[in-house]
């Protein structure tokens, strides 16, 4: 019997041949939508020298793997890899589309999907089927969610941040099918990648940290900034911020928390000078403890915290360093 | 000479956007008149431009799709230094999504005619979908850069420029015409200036409707887009939040005190 829907893709990543977890992650969503569908889940990965490496792809809930395999393909390569993707795309007529919302994936979908003439939803914190099992695909905004569909053009294709969707129970006896794709090895003449760096970063990682301090415009200036800087180093906390921090320059787009951000589930989550908006707010899952200050008592960031102080975080951080700075001084000396 | 296309988008004020919020029992939006402000990561994206047009013989458009409200965002870009400035406006571009709206940039932009660099900030700050520029780049059959950091080589049709990742970049080798999306490390946009202002009221802004860009009204708007609003929803908090009184110093022992029993400090 021909289903009457078309697989579940996930766009996989690889790096140095290890698949990043996002993609793992969506495997995992993605099974849950095709059992809803009845229908199955493809993985296409391109790489170099992957044969050897997908394995995890099957363990996490794929039935088949789509692979590219050649020494140009070790990078994302951009218009390689929209020309393959699209063609395959045509080929087999996927329902949905995932791709993780890495630099590679949010290049890579509006891409593939624009030249696919179908809808794409940025940064989804859920994925659901409706009652016509239409992908519902849900954002924050406004204080709540929206939900986006794509009723008419197919594929239906989103993008999920990293931390969104848990990684999938490894399952070592399942396995699947590797269908080899053949891809041109020729280079774009008009677009390539000459270099990729990855540097280790010196601060502590959002995502495994244990107390995470977020900033928000309510710090006012660099120097109030440098404050909550002040406040994470305290308590050796990583340091995240909301989209206004972005914009005046004061952290560094990586550090943002959120829906196109990073996500984050530490013990401790303090909020300071931040309204709690939506965008933001999503970013930080299953926080044991979760603190915000703020001078303005009607803020919606006291909704969706267990301990609130309402007061100018500028005048109040530096208070609050002092008090943990004695403390710990007095943890030391006992 | 060199041709420049720079994308913008008028967009609420970001640091007044958080008054629009979803009225718990309508399920609509609660607007606030909330100003349209120039998208923080266009002002990037128009300053590239200005710092092409210091070096070379350049010409720039600033191109925009929005209500006719937009046109005060089109005008700033003009006090800025822009030549020219276009207003797609009309009712028919009404509801776009990004698909749609990047369709009629591009129609717009191939409208205007050859050109060599196209600028948009990496994503706006209302919508966040960073889709318009690397769809702009598909319809139009150009390359596309993303997420710009820093222009390395411009003094030929063969730019590099690094492009941001989370910890890192890519070096990319590009051929021009090309479409680059800019991130706010690209550089530091300057000021408005008042000679600027005063020199920007003498130059006209170009409105286009469906009519001038000659496409079918199934293509743009609501009608052109594949994706659409299907649900409003509202988000409860579980938790209860204990508001810490007495004075500063009291708020600040308290907080240290509720945080060492929860054990997590």
């Amino acid at each position: 019997m021909k289903n009457d829907y078309g697989p579940v893709w996930v766009i996989v990543e690889q790096r140095d041949c290890r698949i990043r977890s996002v993609s793992l992650q969506l495997m995992g969503q993605a099974q849950k939508l095709a059992a809803g569908l009845n229908t199955t889940v493809e993985a296409v990965l391109f790489g170099n020298l992957m044969e050897h490496h997908v394995q995890p792809l099957f363990a996490a809930g794929a039935d088949r793997v789509f692979l590219g395999s050649n020494p140009q393909l070790a990078f994302y390569e951009p218009e390689i890899y929209v020309r393959a993707m699209v063609r395959l795309a045509q080929e087999h007529e996927p329902e949905i589309i995932l791709l993780g919302s890495t630099a590679m994936g949010r290049e890579l979908a509006p891409l593939v999907a624009a030249r696919l003439q179908t809808g794409l939803t940025a940064h989804c914190i859920d994925l659901v089927l409706d009652e016509n099992n239409i992908l519902e695909q849900r954002i924050p905004a406004y204080g709540g969610l929206l939900s986006i569909i794509c009723p008419q053009k197919r594929p239906q294709m989103a993008t999920i941040a990293k931390g969104v969707f848990p990684i999938p129970e490894p399952d070592p006896n399942r396995s699947g099918e590797i269908i080899p794709v053949a891809v041109p090895e020729d280079m774009s003449p008009r677009l390539q990648t000459l270099e990729v760096v990855h540097e280790i970063p010196d601060e502590i990682p959002l995502e495994s940290a244990a107390i995470v301090i977020a900033g928000g415009a309510g710090a006012g200036d660099p120097d109030g900034w440098r404050q909550i800087a002040d406040l994470a180093d305290a308590l050796n906390a990583a340091l995240g911020c909301t989209r206004p921090v972005v914009d005046e320059g004061w952290a560094p787009l990586e550090s943002m928390i959120g829906q196109s951000g990073r996500m984050v589930s530490p013990e401790l989550y303090i909020g300071v000078g931040l309204s709690g908006e939506q965008q933001h707010m999503v970013g930080i899952t299953g926080a044991k403890v979760m603190v915000a200050i703020n001078n303005d008592a009607k803020s919606p960031v006291f909704d969706q915290v267990d301990y609130g102080v309402v007061d100018d975080c500028r005048e109040f951080v530096p208070v609050l360093i002092e008090k943990i700075k004695a403390y710990q001084k007095n943890q030391v000396t006992c | 000479m060199m041709k420049i296309v720079v994308c913008v988008k008028a967009v609420p004020d970001p640091q007044q956007a958080c008054n629009i919020r979803i009225d718990p029992v309508t399920k609509t939006l609660m607007r606030c008149e909330v100003p349209l402000v120039l998208n923080p990561l266009d002002k990037n994206a128009m300053q590239a431009a200005l710092d092409l047009k210091e070096q070379f013989d350049a010409h720039i458009t600033a191109l925009s799709m929005g209500p006719p409200d937009a046109e005060g965002i089109v005008r700033e870009c003009l006090a800025l230094g822009a030549d020219q400035g276009i207003l797609l406006s009309d009712r028919a571009f009404a509801g776009a999504d990004a698909y749609a709206t990047a369709y009629t940039l591009a129609t717009a932009i191939a409208k205007i005619g050859p050109v060599h660099v196209i600028f948009c900030g990496m994503a706006s700050s209302d919508g966040s979908t960073e889709w318009v520029g690397p769809e702009i780049a598909s319809f139009l059959d150009l390359p596309v850069v993303t997420m710009v950091e820093e222009i390395v080589e411009c003094r030929s049709l063969q730019w590099k420029v690094k492009a941001s990742l989370a910890h890192g970049y890519r070096l990319m080798q590009v051929q021009l015409p090309a479409v680059f999306t800019v991130t706010r490390e690209l550089n530091t946009p300057r000021a408005l200036v008042f000679s600027g202002i005063i020199k920007a009221r003498k130059k006209s802004i170009v409105r286009w409707g469906i009519d001038d860009l000659g496409v079918p009204a199934e293509a743009v708007g609501l009608k052109g887009s594949p994706t659409i609003v299907s649900k409003l929803t509202t988000t409860q908090s579980k938790r209860e939040v204990n508001i810490l009184t007495g004075t500063r110093e009291e708020k600040a022992t308290q907080l240290l005190q509720k945080l060492v029993d929860s054990g997590v400090v």
